[in-house]
C-alpha cells in the first residue's frame, strides 16, 4: 500500500513536468517559424505558413484574401484580429510575420521596431470610408451634411434636428424638432481616428479643443463598443446620428447621408467615390497618409488606409519570398477580394506605391 | 515509506497554496509596476480629476469610480430587494420540491454567460427602457434628480439592472446557506411565544442572519464592481459624472475593456493599468470585509444570540 502511493506520486509528479516541458517548446502563440516548415515541405517555393495580427478593421477582407490565396498557392496564412494597438505590439516584438494597423506606426513606435528588426516597410492596403447614418423615420430624403455641421453636432453645438443650419443645406426637407442624439465609438479604433482626423480637418475649434486619435474625449455623445453597438444604438433611437464602417453600414442597409466634400459636391459614400478620393494623393506615405476632405469633385472626404506592417531585413529567404509573393497577389489581384465584401479596392496608382514599397524587402 | 509518502503529498499540498498565494502577488506586482508611470505623472489626483483625454494625455479615473459605485449599488439594492425574500421564501415557505426546482433554476441564472446578457440588454432591455421603461420613471418619479433627462435607454439604469439580475443567484444562495444556519430553538422559541410565521422571520431570524447576508451582499457588490463585457454593451459609455440615471456613464472595467487593445502611448498604457490597479484594490477590499462579516457571523451563532 505505502510503496503504490509513493509509486503513484511520483509518476504523477514525473508526467507533470514532462508536459508542462513539452508545452513550454512548442510555442506558446502559435508562431510556425518557416525554417521549421522549410526543411520538410517548402523547399524552393518559400515557407507555407505566415502569421499575421492586428486590425479587426481588415479582417473581414483578409479572411477571403487569405483563403482564395491558400487555395491557389499551398499557403496558409493566420490572422489574429486583434486590434491595431495589438498587432503593432506583436510587430515590434517581432512574434508575426506581419503586422496590421489601420493608423502607420509613429515616429516612436517606428524608432522601437528599427532598433530592434532593423527598417520597417509600412504599405496601404485597403481603403475605408464611413458612411454618417442617422434615424429619422419621418425624413423621406438623403439628408445632406456639411463639414460644418457635422463639427457642430459633434461639438454639442447644434442641438436639434431642426436647427436652421440643418434646414439650410437641406431644402424642402421637414426636419423633426427633436434633439440629435450623437453616438461615437467607444473602443479606441481606427475608424474613429479616420473620423476625427477630417473633423479636426475642417474644424480648427475640433482641432484644438478635441483633436484626432483612435481615442479622443468627445464633448458629447454615448459611447458603443464596436460597429455593432453603434448601429443597434442609432436604430433604437430616433434621432440618433453616428459613424460606421461603410461595409457595416451597406451590409446592414443603414440609412446614411450625403456629405460635401472640398470641391463642394455632396456626394455618397461609394467605391467610386472613395476610390476617388484615394486616386487624388498617389504618393502616400507613412508620414503623409491622410486622404480625409480630399480635393476632386467626385471625392468622398471621410476615408482612410489600412497599413501592412513589414521588416525590412527578413532573416530567412523562404519567408521573405513568401511574404513578398502574398503581398503582391494582395495589392493586385487580391484587391478584387476585397469588393466581395464591400471593401474598396485601391486605385491603381496607390497600387503601384504599394508594390515599390514591397521591393524594398531584401 | 509511509513519511515519505506524506511528505511528497504534503509538499504538494502547500505547492498548490503556495501557488494561489503567489498568483495574487504577482497580479498585484505587474499592476503597481506598469502603473508607475501613471502614479508617478497624477499621483493622488488620478482618483479626482474627472477628465479622460487620449490625445492631450490627460487621465482622471473619477468618472470610472462613480460609475462603478453607482452602478453596483443599484445593482446590490436591486438585488437584495429581490433576492433575500426569495431565500426566506426557499427556505420558509416553499416545500421540498419547489424548494430544489427553484433553487436551480437561480442558480442557473448565474451560469448565463456575461456576454449573453450584455446582447440581451443591448438588443432587448434597452429599447424597452428607451421607449417604455424610462419615459414611465420620467412621468411618475420625474420631480426626482435622479430621474431626469432624455431617455436613450442606455445608461446607468440599463447596467444597473443587468447587474443586479447577474448578482441575484449569488445574493439568493448564499442568503439561504445563512438561512439554513439559524438554529432550530429560535424557531421553536418564536413560535413557543405566540409569534406567526412572519413575525418570527422578521423578529427573530432576520436579525440573527443579518450579519452574514451582509457579507452576502458584499460578496456579490465585489462581483458587481469587476463585470465588464455586459456592463459596457449598455451603460453608454460616456466618461461623465451625471446625477440623473438616464445618463450614460462608465466603468473603471469597460473603460479597460474598451481602450486597452489600441492604447499606444505609454502614459495612455499606464494610465489604464492604474485603473486596473483601483479596481483590484477595491475588489479585494470588498471581498476581505464581506468575509470578515460572515466569519463574525459564524462566531456569534456559536456564542448564543447576544444581538
Amino acid at each position: 500500500m505505502l510503496r503504490k502511493s509513493v509509486i503513484f506520486t511520483a509518476i504523477t509528479m514525473a508526467a507533470l513536468a514532462i508536459s508542462l516541458a513539452g508545452c513550454g517548446t512548442a510555442g506558446s502563440n502559435g508562431v510556425v517559424k518557416s525554417t521549421q516548415n522549410a526543411s520538410g515541405t517548402a523547399g524552393a517555393s518559400g515557407a507555407n505558413t505566415l502569421t499575421g495580427a492586428g486590425s479587426t478593421f481588415d479582417y473581414p477582407f483578409f479572411n477571403k484574401a487569405f483563403y482564395v490565396y491558400g487555395q491557389a498557392n499551398n499557403v496558409r496564412v493566420n490572422y489574429q484580429s486583434i486590434g491595431s494597438g495589438g498587432g503593432i505590439e506583436q510587430f515590434i516584438q517581432d512574434t508575426v510575420n506581419f503586422g496590421a494597423s489601420d493608423v502607420p506606426m509613429n515616429s516612436s513606435e517606428v524608432a522601437k521596431a528599427q532598433s530592434a528588426h532593423g527598417p520597417v516597410v509600412q504599405i496601404p492596403i485597403t481603403l475605408g470610408a464611413e458612411a454618417i447614418a442617422y434615424n429619422l423615420p419621418t425624413v423621406k430624403q438623403q439628408l445632406k451634411f456639411t463639414p460644418d455641421v457635422l463639427a457642430g453636432i459633434y461639438l454639442g453645438k447644434i442641438t436639434k434636428w431642426n436647427d436652421p443650419q440643418i434646414s439650410a443645406i437641406n431644402p424642402g426637407v421637414n426636419l423633426p424638432n427633436i434633439p440629435i442624439v450623437v453616438v461615437h465609438r467607444s473602443d479606441g479604433s481606427g475608424t474613429t481616428y479616420i473620423f476625427t482626423d477630417y473633423l479636426s480637418n475642417v474644424s480648427p475649434n475640433w482641432a484644438q479643443k478635441v483633436g484626432k486619435g483612435k481615442s479622443v474625449n468627445w464633448p458629447v455623445g454615448i459611447g458603443g463598443k464596436g460597429n455593432e453597438a453603434v448601429a443597434e444604438i442609432i436604430r433604437n433611437t430616433v434621432g440618433a446620428i453616428g459613424y460606421v464602417e461603410l461595409a457595416y453600414a451597406l451590409q446592414t442597409n443603414m440609412t446614411y447621408g450625403l456629405v460635401k466634400n472640398k470641391a463642394g459636391n455632396y456626394v455618397a459614400p461609394s467605391v467610386k467615390t472613395v476610390q476617388a478620393a484615394a486616386a487624388t494623393k498617389p504618393n502616400i506615405s507613412p508620414t503623409d497618409f491622410s486622404i480625409v476632405n480630399a480635393p476632386g469633385a467626385d471625392s468622398y472626404p471621410i476615408c482612410g488606409y489600412s497599413w501592412v506592417l513589414l521588416y525590412q531585413n527578413q532573416k530567412d529567404q523562404a519567408t521573405k519570398t513568401a511574404l513578398v509573393k502574398l503581398f503582391t497577389w494582395m495589392e493586385g489581384d487580391g484587391q478584387k477580394q476585397a469588393a466581395s465584401v464591400d471593401y474598396v479596392p485601391l486605385p491603381s496608382n496607390v497600387e503601384q506605391t504599394a508594390l515599390t514599397s514591397l521591393n524594398s524587402l531584401k | 515509506m509511509k513519511r515519505i509518502g506524506d511528505k511528497i503529498g504534503q509538499t504538494v499540498i502547500w505547492m498548490t497554496a503556495a501557488v494561489i498565494v503567489l498568483l495574487m502577488l504577482l497580479f498585484l506586482v505587474m499592476l503597481t509596476t506598469e502603473s508607475g508611470l501613471s502614479i508617478q505623472r497624477f499621483s493622488w489626483r488620478f482618483l479626482v480629476t474627472s477628465t479622460w483625454d487620449p490625445v492631450h494625455l490627460i487621465f482622471g479615473a473619477l468618472p470610472f469610480l462613480y460609475g462603478t459605485v453607482v452602478t453596483s449599488v443599484f445593482a446590490i439594492i436591486f438585488a437584495g430587494i429581490v433576492g433575500i425574500p426569495s431565500a426566506v421564501f426557499l427556505v420558509y415557505v416553499a416545500g421540498n420540491r419547489l424548494r430544489t426546482w427553484l433553487g436551480a433554476l437561480i442558480e442557473l441564472l448565474a451560469a448565463i454567460p456575461s456576454v449573453v446578457y450584455g446582447l440581451w440588454g443591448l438588443f432587448v432591455l434597452v429599447p424597452w427602457l428607451q421607449n417604455t421603461g424610462e419615459p414611465f420613471l420620467a412621468k411618475t418619479l420625474g420631480f426626482l434628480p435622479l430621474f431626469r433627462g432624455m431617455p436613450v435607454g442606455v445608461g446607468y439604469l440599463a447596467a444597473g439592472i443587468i447587474l443586479s439580475i447577474m448578482i441575484l443567484p449569488t445574493i439568493t444562495s448564499l442568503t439561504r446557506d445563512i438561512l439554513l444556519t439559524v438554529p432550530n430553538e429560535l424557531h421553536e422559541g418564536a413560535y413557543a411565544l405566540g409569534a406567526t410565521s412572519y413575525e418570527m422571520i422578521r423578529s427573530v431570524v432576520l436579525p440573527y442572519a443579518r450579519t452574514g447576508i451582509i457579507g452576502a451582499l458584499m460578496l456579490a457588490l465585489g462581483r458587481a464592481f469587476g463585470e465588464t463585457i455586459a456592463v459596457t454593451m449598455v451603460i453608454g459609455n460616456r466618461p461623465e459624472i451625471s446625477g440623473s440615471l438616464f445618463s450614460p456613464g462608465y466603468t473603471m472595467a469597460s473603460v479597460i475593456a474598451n481602450e486597452f487593445t489600441e492604447a499606444t502611448s505609454q502614459i495612455y498604457l499606464s494610465s489604464l493599468y492604474e485603473v486596473g490597479l483601483v479596481l483590484l484594490i477595491f475588489t479585494v477590499v470588498f471581498y476581505a470585509l464581506a468575509r470578515l462579516l460572515v466569519a463574525r457571523m459564524m462566531t456569534y451563532r456559536k456564542g448564543g444570540a447576544s444581538e
